[in-house]
């Protein structure tokens, strides 16, 4: 898999670690072997972003990519799904050059994710740090009562075709 | 760009719906009893007076714990007679384990990735430092 790092030594690959901080937050750790500046840069900007945030493990092809990282601004992905492009798209509540980015999950509607970004630089390196938090308990809650229930046999046809497209993913 | 919508909303509600149903079961793990009513199941199925006994909680107390639990898919119940057990549900905790190992995974390579980029355009950025100094 990674012949690489067998041919030539380079940088120590860091850990990244994903942590359940409760009921409503997931955490993300990861340190980047460069400067803040840099990894922000890589974070706001279009034509670097597209490089790096899908990975060809994950199957699938960016075709578009557009972001206007400041507060207010938009931001637009869309992947080649099959059988037809599916976009990501959220606008950004915080814009804090080379430390701090937040944006909002708006493709599934009101009420998304809003995913957080800080930059900690120390010693060239730089730990990013990513959460992903549902806006309030209170929120997630009403999402697993009555209209959960309301949805079991909807559900359940997602389930099938989850699994479907599971297996074409990893074809 | 017609249609392109409705495709991507079937993507949307997919992704919304795993991310609802991993929270579901996420904050249905997020209390002690509730983690505890799980082991106890584990080793054997119970009623809810059992439950409430070993707790030492109300009825009413532990009926909403499994009611929760019950949500997540990770306990369901049958009434039998006046009695209602409880046992582990369909879905269990390795599902959770095996999400959170895939989302590290994915985040693992997209990292991976930033980090070649940011790496290239540090020594870019190093190597035209000292042009210019030249």
């Amino acid at each position: 898999m990674n012949a690489r790092s067998e041919s030539e030594p380079g940088p120590v690959k860091n850990r990244t670690t994903v942590e359940r901080k409760s009921d409503r937050e997931v955490v993300v750790t990861r340190t980047i072997n460069g400067p803040a500046r840099i990894v922000f840069e890589a974070f706001t900007k279009a034509e670097l972003l597209k490089r790096w945030w899908v990975p060809k493990s994950m199957g699938m092809t960016l075709l578009s990519c557009e972001v206007d990282a400041r507060v207010g601004g938009k931001y637009r992905l869309v992947f080649d799904f099959s059988p037809e492009p599916a976009a990501f798209f959220g606008t950004y509540l915080e814009v804090k050059p080379y430390s701090r980015l937040a944006w909002t999950n708006e493709e599934g509607g009101e009420g998304g994710p809003v995913t957080t970004v800080t930059f900690e630089e120390k010693a060239g390196k730089t730990l990013v740090v990513l959460r992903e938090s549902h806006p309030s308990k209170e929120a997630l809650d009403a999402a697993g009562t009555g209209a959960a229930d309301a949805m079991v046999e909807t559900f359940d046809q997602l389930d099938e075709l989850l699994v479907a497209l599971g297996e074409s993913l990893e074809q | 760009m017609h249609g392109v919508d409705a495709r991507g909303n079937i993507l949307n509600h997919m992704v919304q719906y795993m991310t609802t149903r991993f929270d579901t079961s996420f904050a249905a793990l997020s209390d002690a009893t509730r983690r505890g009513v799980l082991e106890q199941l584990g080793r054997a199925d119970a009623s809810i007076t059992d439950l409430a006994g070993k707790f030492h909680m109300t009825l009413t107390g532990m009926k909403k714990h499994v009611g929760v639990l019950e949500q997540a898919g990770l306990v369901t119940t049958k009434k039998i007679g006046r009695v209602r057990r409880c046992q582990l549900g369909p879905r269990r905790l390795e599902e959770e384990t095996a999400w959170l190992e895939r989302y590290r995974q994915r985040w693992d390579e997209r990292f991976d990735e930033l980090d070649k980029v940011v790496q290239e355009l540090t020594r870019k950025e190093k190597s035209d430092e000292r042009k210019k100094r030249k």
